[in-house]
């Protein structure tokens, strides 16, 4: 460290009596040390953030065969040929439709959740630990415990819809079941994630907000409705915007949720392949075409970007109260 | 940006935009202990019966100590991982298995293995049998990639106690008279569903149908989805049409459990006795008692497979320009892959040597498996392994199959009826091979 520190407020001395260099240090002190202070977040950013995006953006311009040595330069071909790729829309139908089948009842459970444990309750702090139990568990173990669980002939959930007289489902081969699967998968690990974090925005949420709406004879759902959701704006856009993040970026569960011939695909059909699967599939095994592969990384980036973009106007308009920011967003 | 080698730029670009590699154990390869012993990795899927041999290859040279990954993890999951090591630049074994359909993938980039006849392999040839040792070959013949460990001949392994619940015989060469041609396989099927045992006919149409094309293909045309010059045939080659009709019958006949192959309902329904056969590759008896269990020790036989012979599988043994330890890890790969490490392999989990001299062997020859019921897998397999026609895999090999049986997968499922599954499948392995 060579840079020396210096106390003294930036402005020039009055007496004539200090030595010049000394002056030019600290000026210079001043002027660049602060970006000195924030470097290592934008030196990190930019070798595990830009960098990787830069590259990625380069090979997907190639003909790039992972194991190849030659990488010919093709342009925008690889993007025109995914565009025309059923199964890459077909992969983005199954991303979003996961995502929105996980996420919505995800906040709404964890909002519920949220509200339950910021109430009096016995043993709080265990609760509020409880709930995050989930969280700490290896995505790949729950995957696979749930997958067999749904399992088309020994799980133990179609068991149980054998039990109360209904018809046994094949959740791995059928596009809408394998949905609902993976998104329970996804809500049991992250309902308690969020509900904690909402939680902690409720509790700082002024007790004399609630007090004066139940002088004015608000019962406890209209205080719910016109006081706790309001005041939580930002922070459900916060937990929204990170569901997107993850929803569209799902991988694991999904992965994991297959077993057997060629998991990557997500089912016979691609039920329930999503856009990092069909990424990989192409990146890697059976394909090893690096460049296709990079090509709908790409896309899966803009994709998130706009879905982002859309969630956070939306949510904005949502709730119709005195958004802090609500001028700006217009 | 040109200061970098391209591999490691690869490398750091594969980690960063996946973040999903999985990066545990990605760490072999670099093994110099402090004691100035050499740590060999060795990369296997499946069940390649090694350990007996190591603990003799290390007692014999006391400077190696060998650590082997990947026993049980089936090819899906292998052949990705090695792919990634290899385009990386790190993280592969000291010597890797390489499975026969990905073979000709890996020989489009020679460059990422050391030439074994680089390092006296020529002398081995004798070793093995001849289309064994060509497939190591590259194109050009000048580069050998890997040293062959072992072939795939087919029978068909049976659940006695099964078979005599339905009434049917269950005496080895009695159940082989059964079904001399596949459509006497599909009769003694339809024989087995009537007596309603609770069990299914056969696991999945998947394998079965693979094992009808390599047979087939192997004693028509001699080649599956691509032709020897490597264009794409699956919409031509009437072997790969007569092997998905007789599948197709075996479908309509209700015989498959549908236990989608290497799933965890597979594993289940091996452990729950829920079908009564298998196509039965010599590898498959080790995947077998691995998945079945002591439980069903003495429940299985093997019988002849309908049709008449042919191969699945097999694998090679490789050495990556990677590996620190090239001449150590090469000593290695001769060592498991001659006749008596190929010996060692067969007594531990039954893949089936492609060496000559392994087959004549009278440890192999006199060979019987306990858990089959002492049935003879030594004459069983080996008799015919002289006479098996190889059949040649092309360039895009294992994407094609992909497809193609999946395509299969869906009829079974009830998700397409077999017209609409023959066109995806070849819809689907157009587009596989283009990409």
């Amino acid at each position: 460290m060579t840079v020396q520190l210096d106390a003294r407020p930036p402005v020039a001395p009055a007496s004539g009596n200090h030595r010049p260099s000394s002056g030019r240090l600290s000026r210079l002190d001043t002027r660049f040390s602060p970006y000195l202070y924030i470097a290592p977040f934008f030196l990190l950013f930019a070798v595990f953030g830009v960098y990787p995006l830069a590259y990625t953006f380069w090979v997907s311009l190639h003909d790039w065969d992972l194991l190849g040595t030659d990488h010919p330069f093709v342009g925008a071909e690889n993007y025109t040929r995914l565009l025309a790729d059923v199964d890459f829309w077909h992969a983005l139908v199954n991303t979003l439709g996961i995502f929105v089948i996980s996420t919505v009842p995800q906040l709404l459970a964890a909002l519920w959740l949220a509200n339950l444990l910021n109430r009096g309750l016995r043993a709080r702090t265990g609760w509020r630990m409880a709930v995050l139990v989930p969280n700490v568990t290896s995505t790949a173990a729950v995957a696979i415990v749930f997958g067999v669980l749904f399992g088309r002939e020994f799980g133990m959930v179609n068991w149980l819809l054998d039990l109360v007289g209904l018809d046994a489902i094949d959740w791995k081969s059928n596009r809408i079941a394998s949905w609902v699967a993976i998104s329970a998968m996804v809500d049991w690990r992250w309902t308690g994630y969020n509900a904690l974090i909402l939680l902690a925005a409720m509790q700082a949420i002024p007790r004399d907000l609630y007090e004066a709406a139940a002088i004015d004879g608000a019962n406890r759902v209209r205080q719910f409705w016109s006081v706790t959701v309001p005041l939580l704006k930002p922070t459900i856009i916060f937990c929204a915007i990170i569901a997107t993040i993850g929803g569209l970026q799902l991988f694991t569960e999904p992965r994991m949720f297959h077993s057997g011939t060629n998991p990557i695909r997500g089912g016979p059909l691609r039920e329930s392949q999503t856009l990092t699967m069909y990424m990989f599939e192409n990146a890697f095994a059976p394909h090893y075409n690096f460049g296709y592969g990079s090509a709908v990384a790409w896309l899966l980036f803009a994709l998130i970007a706009i879905v982002a973009t859309v969630n956070v106007l939306v949510l904005r308009r949502l709730g119709g109260g005195s958004g802090p920011r609500k001028g700006a967003a217009r | 940006m040109a200061v970098f080698p391209r591999r490691r730029l690869a490398a750091v670009a594969l980690a960063a935009t996946t973040a999903l590699l999985v990066t545990a154990g990605c760490g072999g390869g670099d093994g110099q202990g402090g004691d100035g012993q050499v740590t060999l990795t060795v990369d296997v899927f499946g069940q390649f019966g090694y350990e007996q041999l190591y603990q003799e290859y290390m007692s014999a040279h006391p400077g190696v100590k060998i650590v082997e990954r990947g026993t049980g993890t089936n090819l899906d999951e292998y052949s990705p991982k090695l792919t990634q090591w290899l385009a990386a630049g790190r993280g592969a074994g000291d010597v890797v298995a390489i499975e026969e359909g990905l073979l000709v993938e890996y020989k489009a980039n020679p460059g990422n293995f050391v030439n074994l006849l680089d390092h006296g392999a020529a002398d081995l040839k004798g070793n093995f049998l001849d289309w064994k040792w060509d497939a190591g070959l590259t194109a050009d013949g000048k580069q050998l990639i890997g040293l062959g460990t072992d072939v795939g001949g087919i029978a068909m392994c049976y659940r006695k106690d099964l078979f005599e619940k339905a009434g049917l015989p269950t005496e080895r060469d009695a159940v082989s008279q059964l079904w001399p041609t596949w459509q006497d396989y599909i009769a003694t099927g339809e024989r087995f569903v009537a007596a309603k045992t609770g069990a299914s006919f056969l696991d999945a149409a998947t394998n079965t149908f693979n094992t009808i094309l390599l047979q087939t293909a192997g004693n028509t045309t001699g080649y599956s989805y691509y032709d020897t010059s490597g264009t794409l045939v699956v919409d031509s080659n009437p072997a790969v049409r007569q092997a998905w009709d007789t599948t197709m019958d075996i479908i309509d006949s209700g015989l498959s459990g549908k236990y989608g192959s290497w799933s965890e309902e597979w594993v289940s329904a091996f452990k729950q006795s829920k079908f009564a056969t298998i196509a039965c590759p010599a590898w498959m008896t080790g995947v077998i008692e691995g998945n079945a269990g002591p439980a069903a020790q003495g429940k299985w036989d093997i019988a002849r497979v309908p049709g008449n012979g042919g191969n699945w599988g097999g694998s090679h043994l490789a050495v990556p320009k990677q590996s620190k330890h090239q001449a150590e890890a090469i000593e290695l790969a001769k060592f498991l892959t001659s006749a008596k490490g190929q010996i060692g392999a067969f007594k531990a989990k039954g893949p089936l040597p492609s060496s000559p001299q392994a087959l004549d062997d009278p440890a192999i020859t006199g060979a019987s498996n306990a858990y089959f019921s002492g049935a003879p897998v030594g004459t069983i397999f080996g008799s015919g392994a002289r006479s098996l026609k190889p059949v040649y895999m092309g360039p895009k090999n294992q994407a094609v199959r992909t497809e193609v049986e999946n395509a299969v997968r869906t009829v079974e499922l009830g998700q397409r009826n077999p017209g609409q599954g023959w066109t995806d499948a070849v819809t689907n392995a157009k587009k596989a091979a283009a990409k």
